[in-house]
């Protein structure tokens, strides 16, 4: 069984992302940009699976500006097979990563997409389940937990009110929460075997991504919060807060 | 002007709060308003939809496959009720995030994730980079407008309404590759973490599972819902549905109380729109005093213990 693991270049989760005077977006420039930690997730189980003999192939890919090959490089040495890159200086949009991501999932004949939950820039968290719903796949979001056997997939899922255990039967598209394994550190010898791995580019014209769009007119900071005061005991927080007519 | 379709949320048969949460963005948006509840055959969660303030129509679908719902079962039966809407709108949770982009999908259309405020009927404010930056986003053209909403943003609509309920039989074919196995959920009694209007927090510094005890004794002193800390999550002292912050719940109650708790960018994230913060810890110097309403610097084995005895 072949997986896919879609990758993006995002900002360091490092960072303290800081939005552009003019409103037009955050700033990027020379800042440090890295691969998606959810999609370091997404890549560690499927190597995990690769590892048990689960899986036979780990294609890892993206879709994003040519710099971006940096990122794929770096899942290679964590451990994948192959990669592929569909290269854009355009931002893609959830729904049309997904018709890409689909296309790649049929074209490659894969029977499992591992992707992150999300992007830690555009928190949109809909790509994984856009891509299942259009090639008529299961899906199991928000993963903590993936048992493969017999065709099916058994998952652990994060739910806001505990967790949830769903079996889906494959191809399915499972998406990786921040529980879910503890990716591999990259070594320096990896890092030089990755370097000859096969990574394929491809054309974004190659797809069709006419879908209708989002546009964002403006970009700014939150509001923040004042600092408040000091109380010197237990008696006068109480006293504070029967105040506000909080308790 | 806008009809929207709101899809209600359920958690063993009974309506969730969240609900109402995206009700109050849909009445901010204006229109016509409608909530679906997807169940099989008990009308208790419907009944308290139509009890929402703006709500016109409660649609009550029947199907001994909404027993366990999932995303892949409810997508397709949202979408044969889409026609003749404007809006699809459903909360933020983790059931929402599941669902809506599998509708919006099917749809052929976008999604705006995570509304957190409304300038018109297609034009939002919605957070980026974990809320450390605001977008304004627009949807030209008249597609339905598919949507998800930060509850945290806005204040539940209010009860009182009687709106009509309505048997609502829906035609698709249901996907029967997805089976739900069963949930392992916190309950208690205790309100719920993403609506309570008041939420005590715990953090490392508790040290231990039987040492959070106190933070669940000054919850249960005031009636809040009860969270924690990614660092005491990942210490295994209390389960991960009660972790606040970015990776965890974004909550807005009127009053947060985090005890032992440093304030972590990560955890800031999810509470900066509460109402009142106090924070409890020992270190002065500790981050969440540069954003906490009341600061009280002391040891958390004192100051909680002596509170929770205060406000009993």
């Amino acid at each position: 069984m072949k997986v896919l693991v879609p990758i993006k270049r995002a900002v360091d989760y490092n960072v303290r992302v800081r939005v552009k005077n003019d409103g037009t977006g955050v700033e990027l420039n020379g800042v440090k940009m890295s691969v998606n930690p959810f999609d370091e997730i997404a890549n560690e189980e499927a190597l995990r699976l690769k590892e048990k003999g689960v899986v036979s192939e780990v294609i890892v890919c993206t879709i994003g500006v040519a710099k971006a090959e940096d990122q794929l490089r770096s899942e290679l040495a964590r451990g994948a097979d192959r990669a592929i890159h569909v290269v854009t200086d355009e931002e893609v949009q959830p729904l049309q990563a997904a018709r890409i991501l689909a296309k790649l999932a049929q074209d490659e004949g894969v029977d499992l997409i591992l992707a992150g939950k999300q992007a830690i820039d555009d928190d949109a968290n809909q790509t994984g389940q856009m891509t299942a719903t259009l090639l008529g796949w299961a899906q199991a979001t928000f993963a903590s937990k993936v048992d493969i056997a017999d065709g099916k997939a058994t998952v652990d899922r994060e739910i806001d009110a505990g967790t949830e255990t769903i079996e889906v039967d494959l191809p399915a598209v499972i998406t990786a929460d921040l529980r879910l394994n503890e990716p591999r550190f990259i070594k320096l010898p990896d890092i030089m075997k990755a370097k000859r791995k096969p990574l394929d580019k491809k054309d974004i014209g190659e797809f069709d991504i006419d879908v209708p769009k989002l546009e964002v007119t403006a970009t700014r900071a939150p509001g923040g919060r004042e600092p408040g005061r000091k109380v010197k005991d237990v008696a006068e927080l109480v006293a504070a807060l029967k105040d506000k007519g909080l308790v | 002007m806008s009809k929207i379709l709101i899809v209600a949320e359920t958690l063993a048969g009974e309506l969730h709060p969240t609900t109402s949460k995206a009700v109050a963005c849909a009445k901010d948006i204006g229109g016509d308003i409608h909530v679906v509840v997807f169940g099989t055959g008990d009308k208790a969660a419907a009944e308290a939809a139509a009890q929402i303030d703006g709500v016109g129509e409660v649609l009550a679908v029947t199907n001994d496959a909404n027993a366990t719902p999932s995303a892949a079962v409810l997508a397709p039966q949202v979408v044969a009720l889409a026609g003749g809407y404007t809006h699809l709108l459903a909360a933020n949770t983790t059931t929402g995030k599941d669902l809506m982009p599998r509708v919006a999908a099917l749809l052929g259309v976008p999604q705006v994730t995570d509304i957190m405020a409304v300038h018109g009927p297609r034009e939002f404010d919605r957070p980026i980079y974990a809320g450390n930056a605001i977008t304004r986003v627009s949807a030209p053209g008249d597609f339905v407008l598919v949507g998800t909403v930060r509850t945290a943003s806005f204040s539940a609509a209010a009860g009182g309404n009687s709106a009509a309920v309505t048997d609502t039989a829906v035609s698709a074919e249901l996907p029967t590759h997805t089976r739900v196995v069963g949930q392992k959920t916190g309950g208690g009694d205790r309100p719920d973490l993403q609506t309570a209007s008041k939420v005590v927090s715990g953090g490392r510094a508790l040290g231990s599972t039987e040492k959070f005890d106190i933070i669940f004794a000054l919850a249960d002193a005031i009636g809040a819902g009860c969270g924690a800390s990614r660092a005491a999550v990942d210490a295994g002292y209390v389960p991960n549905d009660m972790q606040v912050g970015q990776t965890g719940k974004i909550i807005a109650p009127d009053l947060y109380i985090a005890c032992g708790i440093s304030g972590a960018i990560q955890h800031l994230a999810g509470i900066k729109d509460a109402g009142t913060i106090v924070a409890i810890n020992s270190d002065e110097n500790a981050p969440i005093f540069e954003i906490a309403d009341l600061g009280l610097v002391a040891d958390l084995f004192d100051a909680v213990p002596e509170l929770t005895k205060a406000l009993s």
